[in-house]
């Protein structure tokens, strides 16, 4: 924790020139690189797919939608702001500023969708029942809880992890299922600008949680693993309700609880900690996994194949660092 | 002997899926003051990605510092990359780039710090592949 009483004493200029961890450097200059506005989307070309939607499929998408956007605005107002008082370095609070204002950035992007694709009626009911909705409402709250004031701040990391990658993601399959479908693919692309900035996200805090472990004793470690299991039993139980609710109608859910095991995993990775759900319990439909990376060959030159020796398309190499 | 090369920054995926695998690995130090440790006759390179949203700067430095030393890449008989998916068709993609420019082949791709399955994956199809290899030398 900062020490309060020090920084008012002495205010400090941030010197980008003198790093106290590298990897504070390293992220703020991808997540810099990677800015991106839902300007650069263009949305409209989804309208005649839009349409192609039943109002139950219209529905359950708006509603998704909103569901992101509270995540995307807890993030904004309040989750990054709280770690950025935790930070260690003054380079950290730096970034997460910066991972603060893409969570605004998230959050204004699903209103340009709403505003291309839905009526302002379709919309206003939808925010009605994320309000009401008690699931989305109680993951919501789980999570602000640990960023009140005088939480402690590992346990914030824990939760931020698990919004950053855990929490978006029964939301996030809905897309992902309309693009395999070659359905709102342009809607889908802005989802994997989000998706992509909510993964450096999740690394970074993770990283910063790995990093705050290694200063607490063995009995701390314990019991913050033992809260991060705990919480994420927590949280994996709203997920599984408020996936019911969603998917039932549309006959997904067993399919989003997959997806939900493969993310609850790799958020656990991120804070350093082990999976928790066995590979044949998170083994995501491969449909889904083509479209959160597309063209990216499911490489396995140990099965014999041989279709997996494929040199790929020719890619940014940055020649001027490599000597041959 | 051939053996395992990898790279792991301090968030550490790639040194938790080495711990795991149980093999004899040598790591490519994070800072460019620490001395390399022994290199395995022929060794597979496990490399993380760490590209930007246009696939820039996915081969971390450490690694493509490496690899610049002619006697590094002509031992190298192949790379598992590491990954997210998240990161859409530039994942694992310091894989693509590393079996472009030394070709070799890109044996396998997994994320973050692997799965079981994963580890079962890289143990059999590394055991298979130094076994053909021995045979092929012999």
């Amino acid at each position: 924790m900062k020490d309060d009483a020090q920084r008012i004493a002495i205010p400090r200029a941030i010197n980008w020139n003198r790093l106290q961890d590298d990897k504070d450097l390293e992220v703020w200059n991808r997540l810099t690189v990677n800015f991106w506005l839902p300007e650069k989307v263009p949305l409209s070309n989804d309208v005649q797919s839009w349409a192609t939607l039943t109002p139950e499929e219209q529905t359950l998408t708006i509603r998704v939608f909103t569901g992101l956007t509270l995540l995307d605005t807890i993030q904004n107002a309040v989750g990054a702001p709280a770690m950025m008082a935790d930070a260690i370095t003054p380079h950290e609070e730096a970034v997460l500023s910066n991972v603060a204002f893409m969570e605004a950035v998230h959050a204004r992007s699903y209103s340009s969708i709403f505003s291309t694709l839905c009526s302002t009626k379709e919309v206003d009911e939808a925010f009605r029942w994320s309000e009401e909705n008690p699931h989305l409402q109680a993951k919501a709250r789980a999570v602000l809880e640990t960023y009140a004031p005088g939480a402690d701040p590992l346990k914030r990391k824990i939760a931020s992890v698990f919004l950053e990658s855990f929490l978006f993601y029964s939301g996030f399959y809905l897309p992902m299922y309309w693009s395999s479908r070659a359905k709102l693919t342009n809607t889908a692309d802005l989802i994997r600008l989000i998706i992509r900035d909510e993964a450096v996200h999740g690394y970074y805090i993770g990283y910063k949680f790995q990093r705050g472990m290694e200063t607490q004793t063995e009995a701390r470690r314990q019991e913050l693993k033992d809260y991060a299991f705990n919480l994420l039993f927590e949280l994996y139980d709203i997920e599984s309700r408020y996936t019911e609710e969603l998917y039932d109608d549309i006959g997904l859910t067993e399919e989003v609880k997959v997806f939900l095991h493969y993310n609850a995993n790799k958020a656990l990775q991120n804070l350093g900690f082990e999976a928790l759900f066995p590979p044949e319990a998170a083994e995501v439909n491969p449909a889904i996994l083509a479209a959160l990376s597309p063209d990216s060959e499911n490489h396995d030159f140990f099965s014999g194949s041989g279709s997996s020796y494929v040199i790929g398309r020719a890619v940014a190499t940055e020649d001027e660092d490599w000597d041959f | 002997m051939p053996g395992l090369v990898y790279f792991s920054s301090a968030s550490g995926n790639t040194a938790r899926f080495i711990g795991q695998l149980g093999l004899a690995a040598a790591r490519i130090p994070v800072s460019p003051k620490e001395a390399l440790p022994e290199l395995p006759d022929d060794y597979v390179l496990i490399c993380p990605t760490y590209a930007d949203g246009e696939g820039r700067g996915a081969v971390p430095k450490q690694v493509i510092r490496f690899l610049n030393a002619p006697e590094h890449r002509a031992r190298l008989r192949g790379v598992i990359a590491t990954g997210n998916r998240n990161f859409g068709r530039f994942y694992g993609m310091a894989g693509d780039v590393i079996a472009a420019k030394c070709n070799v082949p890109l044996m396998y791709k997994f994320e973050l710090a692997g799965t079981t399955a994963d580890l079962a994956r890289v143990r059999e199809g590394l055991s298979k592949f130094w076994g053909t290899e021995c045979l092929m030398t012999a």
